[in-house]
């Protein structure tokens, strides 16, 4: 994913690939090496862990850098999503209607899909720090109706026993098959979210973040826009809360918590939020950090030392990991456009 | 050069995915033990008090276990079932560790008992965690729990409530998750056995602030109330239902009565003066081993609660019994832990509060303490004890095929109106 970084043709580069094009193809490269170098360990709670936290920023960094709009709904959408995999599919706890996948996983998704459309409805009525209100709210009531929910979300407990279904004789939920699975999901998204925010509707979503008002009077239905986008980052957001309920084998409350959805909008902010490449770098920084900052400094207070380094992160370069590596390893191409 | 400063990071990113294989790697003379607690979220203070336990345990072993030293590493959770399973993963499969004592929670220990089946190899001894289902259906052969569960931590509260305190109708106020479940469950076992009945039950969610509407929904006409509310929750409840002008005695479960509730003054003093409680230690137990130990967390650590939480306990007895049963192989793992298993399966325990064994699931087998809280001579609370209940069973006495037909504990079962 770090390769991923530069996007933008370096016209000073003498080859005649472009720069974006290698980046990508060593990132690919990598990422698919990674699990046949690495552990069981880091394959799974490293590497697919933060290719489903990178999934889940990235719908958020869609709604922010392109939209304008920083939605907390995001983990809540996702979490939706999971919850539904666990009730439509088979599962421990409280009512699993046991549906074949093919079922259960679209079902879910547009379950999902659904919430953060409306979500959108009620959310572009406001600007700025009010939608951030607005849909912190909203994160918190699912949160808390999911807790004291019994006939549907099986209140505090949740669900447990939940895992992928053997498809083509693979146990998707083993390390390696898992790690793929994901990863064909997270760059499925990011491509997608890359070609859209090339797309005619990508930069009337762009113009209408920096000036609504216009794009209104030249004649585009700038609520429209902002709902698709909505819808958008719903169905990313979804399909990652499936692999989430898979890789957690369960899902409870605390899995939607209001703390969960500020993580999601930290990892985003760490990683950068003017490419899809930066929720996937702040996702690396994150997982690794909440994993092994333990080891190192005293287990009493390794959290205040993760937010330490995300601070610093920010202070260092307000654009996020994205930033610093791009002014790091494109200081001469300076003063490129951003895609 | 762009292309070899990005080559340098995924080099980098490439070989920090490799460390998994050094440290997996432990030298021989040293057993690595993995201790997980609750060190973030809401009941990071406890689980910091259960570490004190692990480390207690620890130096009064004088770090050594079965002539090897020991090493502990540390997890951090936050209650939730799926961060557990997330620490103790990274603890076994990233640090290699075949020893694990945690978790703190209940719903915690139903997640990593359910981990522990995939782990053969690993052996888990319970830190604190008190779902019944832990260990009672469906166990997990690696999973031991020294410390007893919610239900039996109310061993003979429901028949002293009944017989002694002549109490013939209870409502009960707890909250809404599955420790609390279970400790309603222990009451109700033996106080519907015993005659009495349940008129209604109220559930409220973790830090409730505002009790008018449980506080309005319990009958006028009941003996007793039956309060499972840990820490501040606790202490909220009961000055609401004393603004309200309720006036029926109280009954406390296992983390009710604790110092924050003893504490208190005025009215609510007065209200808490003789509620009885039921748990697997007493602050106030005279007792020269208990009187030791207790001493002996002080001395440790001065900057800890005034006396051992019930969490600094149940760790502290799961660390001597892992480290008593690596004595006895002579801290020998290398056949994957099996010895060792048979030889914690057998262990007999002699622990500040009294012998421990374990049952068939596992499961131990201890004293539960009944107490009352009494205002002392010095005009402060504190919980006398009333009677040790000795050597408390899963199944509370009952027969095992009986008690497994009372059905999963939850919030409408059992129910005796």
């Amino acid at each position: 994913m770090t390769e991923a970084a530069t996007t933008s043709p370096t016209a000073s580069a003498p080859e005649a690939i472009p720069m974006s094009i290698v980046g990508h193809l060593i990132a690919v490269v990598l990422l698919l090496a990674f699990p046949f170098v690495a552990t069981d360990f880091f394959t799974f709670q490293i590497g697919a862990y933060t290719l489903i936290m990178g999934t889940i920023s990235l719908s958020l960094m869609l709604l922010a850098g392109y939209g304008g709009m920083v939605s907390l709904a995001q983990m809540s959408v996702a979490g939706l999503a999971g919850y539904m995999i666990a009730i439509f599919g088979t599962s421990a706890g409280g009512v699993a209607l046991g549906w074949p996948w093919f079922l259960a996983i679209p079902a879910a998704v547009i379950i999902g899909t659904l919430l953060n459309v409306v979500v959108g409805l009620l959310a572009i009525r406001t600007e700025g720090i009010f939608t951030i209100v607005i849909t912190l709210a909203i994160a918190t009531a699912l949160y808390y109706f999911a807790q004291q929910n019994y006939d549907i979300f099986n209140g505090h407990s949740g669900f447990s026993g939940v895992a992928p279904a053997h498809v083509l004789w693979v146990d998707w939920r083993a390390p390696k098959p898992f790690y793929f699975l994901s990863l064909a999901v997270a760059a499925l998204s990011y491509a997608g979210v890359l070609y859209l925010s090339r797309t005619p509707f990508g930069l009337a979503m762009q113009a209408v973040r920096d000036n609504p008002r216009r794009m209104e009077a030249i004649g585009f239905n700038v609520p429209a826009h902002r709902i698709a986008a909505y819808a958008v980052a719903g169905l990313i957001a979804s399909v990652a809360g499936v692999l989430l309920v898979w890789f957690d084998g369960g899902i409870s409350p605390g899995s939607i918590s209001v703390d969960r959805a500020i993580k999601v909008l930290i990892i985003a902010v760490v990683g950068g939020m003017r490419h899809p490449a930066g929720p996937f770098l702040g996702a690396i920084l994150f997982v690794l950090l909440q994993n092994f900052a333990i080891d190192f400094v005293n287990p009493e207070r390794f959290n205040t030392y993760i937010g330490l380094a995300f601070l610093l992160v920010v202070l260092v370069s307000p654009d996020g990991l994205l930033g610093l590596i791009r002014r790091l390893g494109a200081a001469p191409a300076s003063g490129k456009s951003l895609p | 050069m762009i292309l070899a400063r990005r080559t340098t990071l995924a080099l980098l990113l490439a070989s920090s995915a490799l460390l998994g294989y050094g440290t997996a790697m432990a030298a021989d003379d040293t057993i690595k033990i993995g201790g997980l607690a609750t060190l973030e979220g809401p009941f990071t203070v406890l689980g910091e008090d259960g570490m004190r336990g692990v480390e207690l345990a620890i130096q009064q072993h004088k770090g050594m276990a079965g002539g090897k030293k020991i090493e502990l590493v540390k997890g951090s959770s936050d209650a939730s079932p799926d961060s557990a399973v997330k620490a103790v993963r990274k603890l076994v499969e990233n640090d290699g560790l075949t020893l694990i004592i945690g978790p703190l929670s209940g719903d915690e220990g139903l997640a990593v008992k359910d981990y522990a089946k995939t782990q053969p190899k690993v052996t888990f001894v319970n830190g604190t965690s008190a779902a019944q289902d832990t260990t009672l259906r469906d166990p997990a052969p690696n999973f031991f729990r020294f410390t007893t569960d919610g239900a039996q931590w109310m061993a003979g509260l429901g028949t002293y409530a009944f017989n002694d305190k002549h109490y013939k109708k209870v409502a009960t106020v707890a909250e809404d998750y599955s420790f609390p479940y279970t400790q309603v469950f222990g009451f109700m076992a033996e106080y519907c056995k015993a005659g009495g009945h349940v008129v209604s039950k109220s559930w409220v969610p973790i830090g409730n602030k505002d009790y008018s509407s449980v506080i309005a929904a319990i009958p006028a006409d009941v003996d007793a109330v039956y309060v499972a509310l840990g820490g501040a929750d606790g202490v909220n409840f009961l000055s609401q239902y004393q603004q309200a002008g309720g006036t029926a005695p109280l009954i406390g479960g296992s983390i009710t009565a604790d110092q924050t509730v003893l504490g208190s003054k005025g009215a609510t003093k007065k209200a808490v003066v003789g509620m009885p409680s039921a748990g697997p230690i007493a602050d106030a137990w005279d007792n020269p081993k208990w009187k030791q130990f207790v001493a002996d967390y002080k001395a440790a650590f001065p900057k800890g609660f005034p006396s051992p939480s019930l969490f600094a306990h149940g760790y502290y007895v799961s660390t001597i019994a892992l480290l008593t049963a690596l004595d006895q192989v002579n801290g020998d793992v290398s056949d994957g832990g099996a010895k060792l298993r048979d030889a914690l399966a057998k262990l007999e325990l002699d622990t500040p509060t009294g012998k421990v064994k374990l049952d068939a699931n596992r499961n131990a087998v201890a004293d539960i303490f009944l107490t009352e809280v009494s205002e002392g001579a010095d005009g402060n609370l504190y919980n006398k004890v009333i009677k040790v209940v000795p050597q408390v069973n899963q199944t509370l006495g009952q027969d095992p095929a009986e008690f497994l037909k009372l059905g999963k504990v939850g919030r409408d079962n059992p129910a005796c109106p």
